[in-house]
């Protein structure tokens, strides 16, 4: 009989920790995930026991580092949900095409897949000259590897795919060089994209934006914290401005859903009042 | 058993057809709700509640993240997320890696109800053709649930039940004509 090795008190202690050692608040998140998610770095990383693990996350910077790395979810692809990206083509970015520049902000992006999805759509529409991409994240280690634009080349199949179902006509092959398992993404896809650190829970708004991409974030978060962060993405919107979320994602039970109007059969809302 | 809190259902190749045959039999004043998480394709999506919605007069529903679980309804795991469930009886979505080649992964969500619902569990696991959701039947039994599978002999794809029976000390194997009166006296 093997119960879990860390358990619901075990994962408070730690939540505990990683606010009063290192600022970091996890506690408006969803428990089932983040135990899971403890649990297999635990059992990946062979702790020898609970008070040694814990010993390791509040002393050891390095570990520390990995423990926030392991314990969120960094799962993304490209052009993910090919007809939101179709949307996105058509519809979206068409209209802030008219403005005179197009400021994005794309919180959570991980290692930042999406980022160079809305790099090529912008290129394709000729507006990425106007427009410049914020790509956030709490992690600073996907940070780098967003910011190297490598990712495998197994997955160019895949993503070629999706890129074709959203609308996309060129060879998107076109868009890296292949170097053994890796594609590299041109540069000049790069070259509108700042990442940089932002903590969605405890971070503030820092500029005005006309699109807001958060997709399979929110999902992590309770419905307090949805709250807070929805309120902080209306904060950071411009009116007319559009703000889009996860398949499963809604903005129905937050305060601010009476000031949206959402795009029909999509999870895209645009600020209306 | 004692009382039953909660009836997780985990399938894969070959499932749809056993819901469709017991479902309509399994009474609609039910006093638990039924979770099922089925493999299928990503895309796929809300067209499984609507075929099982059309065989019972239960509520069935595709989840909705953060929902709060209610007896007498039907849930039904969205595709391409993981499915768990948390401790304050609400359902939260989860896109981690796959788990055995799935998401969503039986074993996540039958794990996660096997720590919330503890003896007042039952999860059956169906036809299929991988080994997703036998980890969580273990699960089940140590939290002191019920683990309940397909009786590979009446499966399309014998292998999920076949080694859930080979790994696991299974309570009861049901033939599908069995099983709703089995989900019947649970109530």
């Amino acid at each position: 009989m093997e119960l879990p090795v860390v358990n619901d008190e075990q994962v408070e202690l730690l939540l505990a920790d990683l606010l009063e050692q290192y600022g970091y608040d996890f506690t408006g998140y969803s428990r089932a995930s983040l135990k899971r998610r403890i649990i297999r770095l635990y059992s990946l990383d062979k702790a020898l026991s609970f008070a040694e693990f814990r010993y390791r996350v509040n002393n050891d910077q390095d570990y520390f580092k990995r423990f926030v790395e392991q314990i969120t979810v960094n799962v993304t692809e490209m052009f993910r949900d090919p007809v939101f990206f179709k949307t996105l083509r058509d519809t979206v970015l068409p209209k802030l095409g008219t403005y005179p520049f197009i400021r994005i902000w794309l919180a959570g992006c991980s290692t930042g897949e999406e980022a160079y999805s809305m790099s090529i759509l912008l290129k394709e529409l000729n507006l990425l000259q106007k427009s410049l991409i914020y790509a956030t994240d709490l992690n600073p280690t996907v940070l780098e590897k967003a910011a190297q634009g490598m990712f495998g080349l197994a997955q160019m199949k895949q993503y070629s795919e999706n890129y074709i179902l959203s609308g996309g006509t060129n060879d998107f092959s076109s868009y890296y060089t292949a170097s053994y398992s890796l594609a590299k993404f041109d540069e000049e896809l790069k070259r509108k994209i700042i990442f940089s650190t932002h903590n969605l829970v405890s971070d503030h708004s820092f500029n005005e934006f006309q699109l807001i991409l958060c997709r399979n974030v929110l999902i992590y978060f309770d419905r307090d914290l949805q709250n807070k962060v929805l309120q902080l993405f209306d904060d950071s919107l411009d009116d007319l401005g559009y703000m889009a979320l996860g398949t499963k994602e809604t903005i129905d039970f937050s305060p601010i859903t009476g000031k949206y109007k959402r795009l029909a059969n999509h999870k895209i809302w645009r600020k209306v009042s | 058993m004692g009382k039953c809190d909660a009836f997780v259902i985990g399938g894969s190749a070959g499932s749809l057809d056993v819901l469709l045959k017991v479902l309509p039999l399994v009474r609609t004043d039910l006093s638990f709700p039924i979770v099922i998480v089925i493999h299928r394709k990503h895309g796929a999506d809300s067209l499984l509640p609507d075929l099982l919605s059309a065989r019972t007069s239960l509520r069935v529903k595709e989840v909705e993240e953060k929902e709060t679980i209610l007896p007498g309804t039907v849930y039904v795991a969205p595709s391409d997320y993981h499915l768990l469930i948390e401790l304050d009886h609400t359902f939260s979505l989860d896109y981690s890696e796959k788990i055995n080649f799935s998401r969503p992964a039986i074993d996540a969500t039958f794990q996660t109800a096997a720590e919330v619902y503890g003896a007042g569990l039952v999860c059956l696991l169906l036809s299929g053709s991988n080994a997703d959701g036998v980890e969580g039947l273990k699960s089940v039994k140590q939290w002191g649930g019920l683990a309940t599978i397909q009786d590979p002999e009446s499966a399309q794809v014998a292998y999920m039940p076949e080694e859930a029976r080979k790994r696991v000390n299974i309570d009861r194997i049901l033939r599908i004509e069995d099983m709703p009166e089995f989900i019947n006296l649970l109530s």
